[in-house]
């Protein structure tokens, strides 16, 4: 039965914010909180191409929408508003001398289909604390009421690796409650998956963030949907979609769209409204079981993957 | 004596009892009772066996009365030294709390040649950790020069987050001396490094060893230069100290660094014999010069007649006769003066007893001027000790003496209520809780907005100040009306 979201009556959202990710109401007339979700995955793998994809299916079929970049380089919205560099929080705070001075509608623009865009924003590499302009912009969105009643989703896009306690914001208590971790079959995203999901445990206990899959952002790796199928199972949790490699994504993004906008009929857009949909169906959130070193190793070898590379070289 | 030293340690252990066993066990090692045999000072054979436990991170929730190694370098390495601004940097708070807190004295005109009254902070913001305080930081060092153009140096001393968030204040540093022509020193003195403020003192005296000594040149050199290292001149010591030195025939062509400055800090790579106060914050630098330059180093002690006259005749044995004599001369100069101020307190103190914790070098360094007064210290120890002056230590002290390192409040208390003295010195944290108690106290940090103590000046002050804190008739009208029968 499909959910509809968008017509919850959300009432005073940020106090209700322990409970968003509950249905409240099984009988047939389903309705729900806002869900926050936040995207974990290695750098460059693609979390701020499908995040926006998804989001883009998600505001085709009607849902409201918030993106949160949570990275100093400022991307996560550039599909959405076909245009990089929109003023985030962090920049304007520092011209302006303090947040406190900022008004949300500064930061706030709206992009495809009503999506509502935020960036953090925050230093250049090698300077500063990156982590620590993640904190304050997210506190300057709930303080400033950013959370407003009528979203029904707002996604966390979050840089790279978790390196410090400043990129495990969104997963704190009151912030998301779901992630999704985009992986491929190479070896180092998915030993970043692993890492992260070691994260995910500690902020389970502590605060209630539960993990609602891997999504597969394709590299065309040999038999990469086993693989990732199997270190979803391993992990405890399910591969929510796999994405196939296509190249429409790259020319989508050149011209600062997501495939959506850009070329509706391509199938890879069907790619993403599927995965916008089984995100919005999901109910499999669970506290991970992450892997040892020697367990992830073990799994490339059962895959065939360290042999194929042996047999390249 | 064999039965207070066994009652004494008997109550050392029962005071321990409250604590869980691991603590109890760990703080066992920080309280002894004195008792010979014990190490002598530069005993090797004795250093390892040293009985008790220091310079180690303070156990959890109790309170401890230790600083930071902020406070370390801020606070008493670098703040004294008159003719440069020291810039605390990072949020507000460090550098406003530490702000003439010391009383460290300061000749010089203030915003001239004396920024010690002053604070200076980069008032850190969200956007300067987020973005970094680089920027921030040239222009402070942009606006210091252009306010104070006779400052001769600035002092970066980090806060915390500097260390957190990685500022690279070495190169802002070298950007900095490049463009204002004075030399910028940046201090790693992040408060969070090290388990006491004696980090600090350390970090801070390397900064003097990489950025300051040897980069100057002394106009004329005499057989008699000596330096003063480790007098930060609380109450004017410094200023009574070297009155001391000078009438002996020396010339004290640095202080370090209580009325410090860079300039002459710069020079002191040619003093003949440096001059160790406070050898736990200086004693870096004292090493570094011998092993450098070859300069000698000993320690002295300008605490009360007894040890300022021993102190003048080992300093005056580094020298030739002419100094000698002079040494002698000034000893039999003030004896008269001394002997009278003994006379009009000692029947006042005679046989009243004391208990010390401080930092640096009183504990043990006090101990004669008390015993000059007739006064018997029953009880010492150090906040940020290191086995080395606890080593010191056990030559100023009899036996049955308490000695604790980085005593907890509660055991403080505890020890007090036993021990009874008729006076506790120590620190503005410790002060109204034993006042409330009903026990005379004075503040040996500051010494309790009084001073000098150093040298003959300081001499009579220190019998007046124990006197009046001892003997003040506000402690016969302290009781509890509900206490009267």
């Amino acid at each position: 039965m499909p959910l509809r979201v968008g017509t919850a009556i959300a009432e005073g959202t940020l106090l209700l914010v322990k409970s968003r990710t509950s249905v409240r109401d099984h009988s047939c007339e389903e309705v729900m909180d806002m869900r926050q979700i936040a995207i974990y995955g290695k750098g460059g793998i693609g979390k701020s191409t499908t995040t926006q994809n998804l989001v883009a299916g998600l505001a085709e079929a009607g849902r409201k929408v918030m993106i949160v970049g949570c990275d100093p380089k400022a991307d996560s919205t550039r599909l959405m508003l076909h245009a990089k560099a929109q003023t985030t929080v962090m920049d304007l705070a520092r011209e302006r001398g303090s947040v406190e001075d900022l008004e949300l509608e500064e930061v706030m623009m709206t992009g495809f289909r009503g999506v509502r865009c935020v960036e953090s924003g925050g230093p250049e590499p090698g300077v500063g604390c990156a982590g620590r302009g993640v904190i304050t912009a997210i506190n300057f969105l709930e303080e400033n009421g950013a959370y407003t009643d009528d979203l029904d989703f707002v996604f966390y896009d979050v840089l790279g690796d978790v390196v410090c306690g400043g990129f495990a914001m969104p997963m704190r208590e009151k912030k998301a409650q779901e992630i999704y971790i985009v992986t491929s079959g190479e070896m180092m995203a998915m030993y970043a998956a692993n890492n992260i999901c070691k994260g995910i445990v500690k902020y389970a206990i502590s605060g209630g963030i539960r993990l609602g899959g891997l999504i597969c952002n394709s590299r065309k790796v040999d038999r990469e949907y086993d693989l990732i199928s199997n270190l979803a199972e391993r992990l405890g949790t399910q591969l929510i979609h796999f994405v196939p490699r296509d190249n429409v994504v790259q020319r989508a993004e050149l011209k600062r769209m997501t495939v959506i906008e850009y070329e509706s009929g391509a199938t890879q857009a069907d790619e993403y409204r599927e995965l916008a949909r089984k995100i919005s169906e999901n109910k499999n959130h669970v506290i991970p079981t992450p892997l040892t070193m020697d367990e992830l190793e073990e799994l490339l070898i059962t895959y065939g993957f360290l042999e194929a590379e042996e047999v390249a070289a | 004596m064999k039965n207070t030293i066994e009652e004494r340690k008997a109550t050392v252990a029962s005071l321990l009892k409250v604590y869980p066993e691991k603590t109890a066990k760990k703080r066992a090692r920080h309280i002894i009772v004195k008792e010979t045999p014990s190490c002598e000072s530069g005993d090797e054979a004795c250093k390892s066996s040293c009985p008790i436990k220091s310079n180690v991170k303070s156990i959890p929730g109790v309170m401890t009365a230790r600083g930071c190694a902020y406070a370390g370098s801020k606070g008493v390495v670098w703040g004294p030294v008159r003719d440069c601004v020291h810039l605390s940097h990072g949020p507000v708070g460090c550098g406003y709390y530490s702000w003439s807190t010391r009383r460290n004295l300061a000749q010089g005109k203030p915003g001239v040649d004396n920024f010690v009254p002053f604070q200076f902070t980069s008032d850190f913001q969200e956007r300067d950790i987020v973005y970094g305080g680089a920027q921030k930081l040239e222009q402070i060092g942009r606006e210091i020069r252009q306010l104070f153009p006779e400052a001769k140096g600035i002092t970066i001393q980090s806060e915390c987050p500097i260390g957190l968030i990685g500022d690279d204040i070495e190169a802002s540093a070298r950007t900095m001396t490049e463009e204002l022509k004075v030399p910028v020193i940046p201090v790693r003195c992040e408060g969070f490094r090290g388990v006491s403020q004696s980090l600090g003192h350390h970090i801070a005296n390397d900064t003097v060893r990489d950025y300051v000594l040897g980069k100057g040149e002394l106009a004329e050199s005499t057989p008699y230069d000596v330096a003063v290292i480790g007098d930060y001149n609380i109450g004017g010591d410094a200023w009574a100290s070297v009155k001391i030195l000078e009438e002996m025939g020396l010339r004290v062509i640095a202080l370090w660094s209580g009325d410090g400055e860079i300039e002459t800090m710069k020079v002191t790579h040619k003093s003949k014999l440096n001059l160790i106060h406070c050898y736990r914050s200086m004693n870096y630098i004292a090493r570094h010069m011998e092993e450098a330059y070859g300069i000698p180093w000993m320690e002295y002690n300008f605490f009360g007649p007894t040890k300022i006259e021993a102190s003048i005749r080992a300093i005056a044995a580094r020298f030739d006769d002419s100094i000698r004599k002079k040494g002698e001369a000034v000893i039999e100069k003030y004896r008269a003066s001394m002997d009278s101020v003994i006379e009009k307190y000692r029947p006042r103190l005679e046989g009243k007893k004391v208990m010390l914790y401080v930092g640096g070098l009183r504990p043990r360094h006090i101990i004669g001027a008390y015993e000059d007064l007739g006064m018997e210290v029953i009880g010492t120890g150090y906040e940020f000790g290191h086995a080395d002056d606890y080593q010191r230590t056990m030559n100023h002290v009899k036996d049955g003496t308490v000695i604790y390192d980085d005593v907890t409040q509660y055991e403080m208390d505890e020890l007090v209520k036993y021990l009874k003295p008729d006076l506790v010195g120590s620190g503005i944290k410790e002060k109204y809780v034993f006042q409330k108690m009903g026990i005379p106290f004075r503040q040996m940090h500051s010494w309790d907005y009084s001073g000098p103590y150093h040298g003959y000046d300081g001499f009579p002050i220190f019998a007046r100040d124990m006197d009046m804190a001892v003997n003040s008739p506000t402690w016969k009208l302290v009781k509890a009306p509900w206490e009267k029968a």
